[in-house]
């Protein structure tokens, strides 16, 4: 008996018996005013400064955004863009000039920008087929390269929508007369060059079909040298995107003037797309955005009038903590 | 002309003469004495009560011309069962099932079943979607989670049936004797019987199926049966075989036996039975007193030979049961109306993205070359979909319900158990409860408690009501402010009104002390009384210490009154000096012993003798302390039996100085209206004391006698004899006549009460249950008489209880014409809405009494509205003497007229059917049989766990479901909207932000764990609080947490973190680079920026809803964020074209940048803000009541909770607005007793 006893008491005190009698100890915290304060308070005190430090990585960074997609085209024909781009015999060469507003520290990432462009249309993105893209044309379960996936019955490698669509305009820049040293080595992602762009796939049957999207490869240099393929390949989340061409690994001073010269091949005027190139330096955030420093800022600022806020009602019309007043049944308005 | 012959002319029935009624009792007399000798005892049969009970109203009426038409077809050959293996007079065999499903339709049905759910069909449409080749998500994530979800629900139900399945399995094995040839019985499994077999049912065997009793131990033929499963009544009815087949009873006379019955088809109807027997070439008629009908069980009989008619499914028991339906709780199905709603969202989505595509590609799509567009490709965008995780959750629910140890009975050794688990949230909304009586409330046990003899009150004067409420203004009055002598006391009792007296209790600690030791039905639950059915203690009266008090005459004419005017019979018992008694009713019993702790003790009857083993009075004179035990015979002259309309019986006895007495018991008004002048010297204090008995729940029945002069009895005898030989329908008014003229002048001797025992524990969950604001209704197929004293134990009546009784008069009952029924029903009707209207500003609440008659009539189309109402608007209802399917129809009636969510309780099969139609059926695994547990949701052991299971447990369910519920209405608002943003950058193609395994993996693993330990864990106030402040069960009836306004809300909230998370990550993460060395966002990327946000969002957010954290949630929340990255890691970790766009994503590219790290804090931040901003709000300025006590325990942490004043005047106000219950007589008393203060107080 005493022997059961024991035991039972023993298993009174197992976390499984608290959990089956639902007594576990637990925590209730209830949210006292104070508690609401320093809270608050506390979001503020956070999010105020990281938002002033945001905002002045941001501000630190220089970026100039030249927009050339219709001044790249000769005036005649303005009038017919897309026939301008298509026609091969017409030389694309193209020149800006940029002026640099301010000092700007290498390295100097060179984006281009393509603005309405649907890269992410489900369409689009589907359509490639990576166990290809590292295996080459041996693989040959690529039917999600639909429509381009064979060219006159023999595959075409890289397969798909995306790498047909290989965005094929070229900068170069100069300053001064001498040519910048843009380094177009290390733009795509390590893992994409090491994993998923086989280094013995090489380019074969591309762009040999009637219809001619973009860029073309160099049947020579396999696919995980291929650095504007991959960094193309890795598809933008929106409408308007930019990706890496390259870094000039020189800094600019203020008031340098650089003169692009530039390959307008790129059709965007087909779909009613912009084009623009981009020069950012970076700071340890990334490039310029001011709409995190901001947010942080504003949230900061809200939350420390809300704690004011909330202290002066709270002062004015206050309901003493625990009030029993408060209970239903002592209500007036309580009806059985 | 003997009793006997009385008896044996009630038992010949119609017909037979007065000489004939003799003859046939001497014969009788003579079998009985040869067999008595066998027996060793006087049988049943012989005794008044049963023999004389009435005969069946039968009359070979048209209804014998109906055999033989359609409906009454079936003919049955006795016998000879082989007959009835082919058509046309094939019957099934008597097995039975009552499962729902068998292997074959399992998969169809219960596949059925589950699609009928709106989620899940919502669910199979994803998933039917996801299969044609448009769906933007891989089939495996869409599919694995439905097949797991409907699989789980589908092995519930199996396992459910398969339950069943057992127990009808134990049911159909039962075996029974039954005759195989040459009138040998053998063993026969009940599933083997077949309709024409002879079956011999032995002493307290159930019936295995219908049968038609042949012939009993008796060789008159009859039996007793219980039909407690059946109509819930628990008195034996009697059931008597044709005089043609009485000869059948040996074995041997069965090996030639051979009839033919032919009578009706089977039905539901439990009171009728048309059919004949042709039997040795004659025919004769069988009425439903030859039925003996399964599910009841034989008593008090040896054993009953008969033929099964009806077998298994045919049988009028199995007919009158309902399949139980599937239930579904309120919360559910509101939560239909959500999918429904969410779905119109869904489709409102997915038709803006079809249009907008369809737009796009007409217009401007065949422009983006890069598309190469073929062919018109439209998408269908889908959501992530709910999940099922509530199935889980309410398992673990109803497994925590039926672990709680605080609803564990040690004695019986069984626990609660949640028999279906879908109906656990239910419980926190339950307002009505609709409760059997016998068996549920109390133990069908009674006990003798109180008397008042000579106008003195013995065993206790105070009810405990009056105790209570003189303890609780104790702490009021200070002091022995109203201190009168003890002393005095006894006499004050007499003329001071009974609250005087209680406050001479209340001056003297010492006996209140006493008092509440000894007689406080609230505190007695240890000490249990030592003799059963004797509950009394008063050292004036026990011990023979009787013979002390004054009233000497009065108290033993009141004991031989106990002893003598009974139907009782003594039953030896191994013990020599105490005996045990059977006897028509329970409380007979309980006299019968209580007479025999007062050393009178009953032990011997014979057809016309009574044997008293008694004190000798006479010895009185001579020496006072002397008394002698003699034995003393009463001859037994006369018996003037009980009935329903008289209420009252008498017996007429001379003693052996030839001296006659009548003694006579009865309801008080009865014997009060009969008293003789002389005779009402303690009528004053008998009243008085007996609305104290009847307050505290008692039975109260008066003793009265009166001496005879010989020769006014030999007068009133010839008339009474003329009265009992006069055959027909006016012979029932003339022996009533005959009565009325002896049971005159009557000397009023006192009042005893017997309480009808409640269970352990029940008035206080009844007190609790109507403090959280239940109403309690009362149906019981008793008396009403017993109903109301029931109602008064319990608490649900009390005296200043304006008390509505709706019932027919006898003529309308005699006449039986529905019309004049329903006219005087609707009358009464409206009578007491008048009242009630009048009295509705009085605090004093309603009461309505119904009687079974009544009820039928007022359940009829066009009263039952009126009744209702009036019904709904009384405090408590109690309806008597209603049949089973009428407490289904109650139930369903209310059900639907109010809207409210009911919830029946009840032990025996004849509370099947309003267990089953109502919202949450109760069945108490009590000693009777198992029927009503399982048609149960939910099964108890005994009724006080009630309590806990509804106003603990069912407060945390209702609480945990619909936070639970809401909650996932936020995450797939929250996550599923992301999408849809996304779907509007895309040119509405129908691409996902997300990776396919991230989405599985959201309402599988990475915001299921918090889902659910919320589901299980969540406490808003802890279980004692719970019981402390009963008012907070109110939140579930009023719906509070699941009001459209918070279904709204929430999908406001899941809008607005959505937006936040979604429009963030765009423009903080694009166009420009996320990372120091330049690298940009892409769609991989982004899309696992955007995951992590929401992970964390959700996580936080149910964080936020928790208010009650054990390690349990912390691991489960903090440890599901953690899952997120580690699922992330290592899902990159897989090769490339497993992980697709995951690969080494979080280890080189987000998770470096700093970036990523302070777009979640912010986006966390912002999106909980404005609920966390909502919730301020309330709280400081609106709070809901358990936020309020969860600051008063928090803050009174520091003292003692239970010492602090606050806290328990909180607890009594918020107890104040019940109207029935312990508590609120205890404050309707205090009421009472400072306005009579406070008048004495002027007076002075």
């Amino acid at each position: 008996m005493t022997n059961t006893d024991r035991e039972r008491h023993r298993e009174r005190e197992t976390a499984f018996y608290l959990f089956t009698q639902q007594r576990l100890p637990a925590c209730k915290p209830v949210l006292t005013p104070a508690w609401v304060i320093t809270i608050f308070l506390f979001t503020g005190f956070i999010f105020i400064p990281v938002g002033l430090v945001t905002l002045r990585a941001s501000r630190s960074v220089v970026e100039i955004v030249e927009r050339y997609d219709t001044e790249c085209v000769p005036e005649p024909f303005r009038i017919d863009k897309v026939s301008y781009v298509q026609d091969d015999s017409i030389p694309k060469n193209c020149s800006l000039s940029l002026k640099v507003r301010k000092y700007m520290k290498a390295p100097i990432y060179i984006y281009y920008q393509l603005d309405n462009y649907y890269q992410n249309h489900r369409r689009y993105v589907k359509s490639r087929s990576d166990r290809q893209l590292l295996h080459g044309w041996k693989y040959h379960a690529t039917s999600s390269c639909q429509p381009v996936e064979f060219n006159n019955n023999q595959p075409i490698v890289p397969c798909g929508l995306i790498a047909w669509s290989l965005f094929n305009d070229t900068f170069t820049f100069i300053r001064e007369r001498a040519e910048l040293k843009v380094n177009r080595k290390n733009i795509a992602w390590k893992s994409d060059r090491d994993h998923k762009f086989g280094k013995t796939v090489y380019p074969f049957n591309f762009q040999n079909g009637t219809l001619i999207g973009g860029g073309k490869l160099n049947p020579r240099i396999p696919l995980s040298d291929q650095e504007d393929l991959i960094v193309w390949m890795r598809t933008s989340a929106l409408p308007s995107f930019r990706k890496l061409y390259g870094r000039i690994e020189e800094d600019l001073d203020a008031d340098d003037v650089v003169v692009v010269h530039l390959m307008n091949n790129y059709n965007t005027y087909g779909f009613g797309g912009k084009k623009k190139l981009v020069l950012s330096t970076s700071s340890w955030l990334g490039g310029k955005n001011d709409f995190l420093g901001l947010a942080c800022v504003f949230v900061g600022s809200s939350s420390v009038i809300l704690a004011i806020v909330f202290m002066l009602l709270h002062l004015k019309s206050r309901r003493p903590y625990g009030d029993p007043s408060y209970l239903p049944w002592n209500r007036k308005s309580f009806s059985g | 002309m003997t009793i006997v012959g009385i008896c044996s002319f009630f038992v010949e029935g119609q017909g037979s003469t007065a000489e004939e009624g003799a003859g046939t009792c001497e014969v009788v007399e003579i079998a009985a004495s040869t067999r008595r000798r066998k027996m060793g005892m006087v049988r049943w049969s012989k005794l008044y009560s049963f023999a004389c009970l009435r005969t069946s109203t039968y009359e070979p009426s048209a209804a014998q011309e109906l055999i033989g038409q359609p409906g009454f077809s079936r003919v049955v050959f006795c016998n000879e069962p082989h007959r009835h293996k082919r058509k046309p007079y094939k019957y099934p065999y008597n097995y039975i099932s009552t499962t729902k499903y068998n292997v074959l339709t399992f998969l169809p049905r219960a596949l059925f079943e589950q699609f009928r759910r709106v989620a899940n069909f919502y669910f199979l449409l994803a998933a039917v979607l996801s299969l044609a080749s448009l769906a933007p998500l891989s089939r495996a994530s869409l599919i694995v989670p439905l097949v797991f979800v409907v699989g789980i629900s589908m092995l519930k139900e199996a396992v459910e049936d398969w339950h069943r399945f057992l127990q009808d399995l134990n049911v159909n094995n039962r075996t029974v004797k039954a005759h195989a040839s040459n009138g040998e019985f053998v063993d026969k499994l009940w599933k083997e019987l077949r309709v024409g077999d002879v079956v011999k049912v032995n002493k307290d065997e159930y019936f295995p199926s219908d049968l038609l009793l042949l012939s009993s131990s008796y060789e008159d033929g009859v039996c007793y049966v219980e039909t407690m499963n059946l109509d819930g009544e628990t008195n034996l009815k009697i059931k008597r075989s044709l005089e043609d087949t009485l000869s059948l009873n040996e074995d041997e006379e069965f090996g030639r036996f051979k009839a033919t019955v032919r009578c009706e088809d089977p039905n539901p109807n439990l009171y009728t039975f048309v059919g004949n027997l042709e039997f040795e070439n004659e025919s004769h008629p069988l009425s439903p007193a030859q039925l003996l009908l399964r599910d009841s069980k034989l008593r008090n009989t040896d054993y009953v030979y008969g033929v099964v008619i009806f077998s298994g499914h045919d049988t009028k028991a199995v007919r009158n049961s309902t399949r139980s339906p599937s239930k579904r709780s309120r919360v559910e199905r509101k939560m239909d109306h959500i999918i429904y709603l969410l779905f119109s969202m869904l489709l409102l989505v997915s038709l803006v993205s079809s249009i907008g595509s369809s737009l796009l590609m007409k217009h401007d799509m065949d422009d983006w070359w890069y598309l190469q567009l073929p062919d018109d490709n439209k998408v269908p965008d889908l959501e992530g979909s709910d999940s099922k995780k509530e199935d889980l959750v309410k398992v673990l629910q109803a497994m925590l319900i039926n672990k709680d140890i605080e609803m564990y009975d040690e004695a019986a050794c069984k626990s609660v158990q949640a028999r279906t688990s879908n109906l656990n949230e239910e419980l926190g909304q339950v307002e009505m409860i609709l409760s059997d009586k016998t068996g549920t409330l109390t133990c069908n046990q009674m006990e003798f408690r109180k008397c008042s003899i000579a106008g003195i009150s013995y065993g206790g004067d105070t009810t405990e009501v009056d105790l209570a409420a003189s303890k609780r203004m104790n702490a009021d009055f200070e002091a022995c402010q109203f201190s009168i002598g003890e002393s005095d006391r006894i006499s004050q009792s007499f003329e001071v009104s009974n609250f005087s007296a209680e406050k001479a209790v209340l001056g003297c600690p010492e006996v209140q002390d006493n008092a509440n030791k000894g007689i406080s039905r609230l505190s007695r639950t240890e000490e249990e009384s030592v003799i059963k059915g004797f509950n009394f203690r008063d050292d004036r009266l026990m011990n023979k210490n009787w013979i002390h008090r004054s009233s000497l005459l009065e108290i033993t004419m009141f004991f031989r009154v106990m002893a003598l005017c009974h139907t009782g019979i003594p039953i030896e018992d191994d013990k020599i000096d105490k005996l045990r008694y059977e006897a028509e009713s329970p409380e007979e019993v309980a006299f019968l012993i209580a007479s025999q702790e007062f050393e009178f003790q009953f032990c011997r009857r014979t057809q016309s003798v009574m044997v008293l083993k008694e004190f000798d009075p006479s010895g009185k004179e001579v020496e006072r302390y002397h008394f002698k035990v003699i034995f003393r015979e009463y001859k037994l002259l006369n018996l003037l039996e009980f009935s329903s309309s008289r209420k009252r019986m008498s017996v007429i006895v001379s003693n052996e100085d030839g001296q006659i007495f009548l003694l006579c018991k009865g309801a008080d008004s009865i014997i009060f209206d009969r008293l003789a002048d002389n005779g009402r010297t303690y009528e004053q204090a008998t009243t008085l004391h007996l609305s104290n008995y009847a307050e505290d729940g008692f039975r109260t029945l008066a003793f009265a006698y009166r001496i005879v002069e010989a020769a006014e009895y030999e007068c009133w005898n010839t008339a009474f004899t003329k009265a009992k030989t006069t055959v027909g329908p006016e012979r029932e008014e003339l022996l009533e006549k005959a009565s009325e003229m002896i049971e005159k002048d009557l000397i009023l001797l006192g009042v005893a009460a017997v309480e009808d025992k409640l269970q352990k524990g029940v008035p206080e969950c009844i007190d609790k249950l109507a403090q959280a604001g239940l109403k309690i209704w009362l149906l019981t197929g008793d008396k009403r008489e017993t109903a109301i004293n029931i109602g008064f134990a319990c608490s649900l009546l009390r005296q200043d209880m304006k008390q509505f009784h709706l019932s027919l008069s006898r003529e309308a009952e005699s006449n039986n014409q529905v019309k004049a029924m329903k006219e005087e029903i609707l009358h009464q009707i409206e009578n007491s809405y008048k009242v009630m209207c009048e009295e509705r500003n009085k605090e004093a609440p309603f009461a309505l009494v119904i009687d079974g008659k009544a009820f039928e009539i007022a359940l009829r189309g066009d009263v039952k509205d009126e009744f209702l109402q009036l019904a709904v608007n009384c405090a408590s209802v109690i309806c008597c003497r209603v049949s089973p399917k009428q407490k289904a129809l109650i139930t369903r009636l209310v059900k639907e007229y109010t809207g409210k969510t009911t919830l029946a309780i009840g032990d025996g099969a004849n509370d099947v059917g309003m267990i089953q139609e109502a919202d949450i059926g109760v069945g108490i695994s009590g000693m009777e049989g198992m029927q009503a547990v399982m048609a149960s949701d939910f099964s108890l052991p005994q009724f006080r766990f009630l309590e806990r299971l509804l106003i603990v447990h069912g407060h945390w369910c209702y609480q945990r479901i619909s936070k639970m519920v809401l909650y996932f209405v936020y995450k797939n608002v929250a996550f599923g909207l992301t999408l849809f943003y996304f779907e509007l950058y895309t040119s509405f193609s129908g691409e996902v932000l997300y990776d396919d395994w991230y989405m599985t993996m959201f309402n599988v693993l990475l915001t299921s764990l918090p889902v659910i330990a919320l589901g299980v864990l969540e406490q808003d106030v802890s279980s004692d609080v719970c019981l402390q402040f009963p008012a907070l069960y109110q939140q579930g009836p009023r719906n509070v947490h699941f009001k459209w306004s918070r279904i709204i809300g929430w999908i406001l909230n899941g809008v607005v973190s959505s937006l936040v998370i979604f429009l963030a990550n765009i423009y903080i993460l694009s166009p420009s680079a996320y990372r120091q060395n330049g690298y940009v966002a892409d769609i991989s990327s982004l899309g696992a920026i955007t995951y992590t946000c929401i992970i964390w969002t959700v996580n936080c957010q149910i964080a936020l809803i928790t208010s009650h954290f054990t390690w349990i949630q912390h691991l489960s929340i903090w440890g599901s964020i953690l899952l997120w990255y580690i699922f992330l890691v290592l899902y990159g970790a897989l090769p490339p074209y497993l992980s697709g766009k995951a690969f080494h994503v979080f280890i080189e590219e987000i998770g470096p940048a700093p970036l990523y790290w302070m777009v979640t804090l912010l986006v966390v931040i912002v999106s909980l803000l404005p609920y966390f901003i909502h919730i301020v709000i309330q709280r400081s300025f609106n709070p809901m009541d358990d936020h309020i006590i969860q600051e008063m325990k928090y803050c009174f942490r520091k003292d003692d909770v239970t010492d602090n004043q606050t806290w328990i005047r909180e607890q009594r106000n918020s107890q104040r607005s019940t109207r029935i219950g312990f508590s609120a007589r205890v404050d309707a008393k205090i009421v009472i007793q400072r306005t009579v203060a406070s008048k004495e107080t002027i007076n002075l």
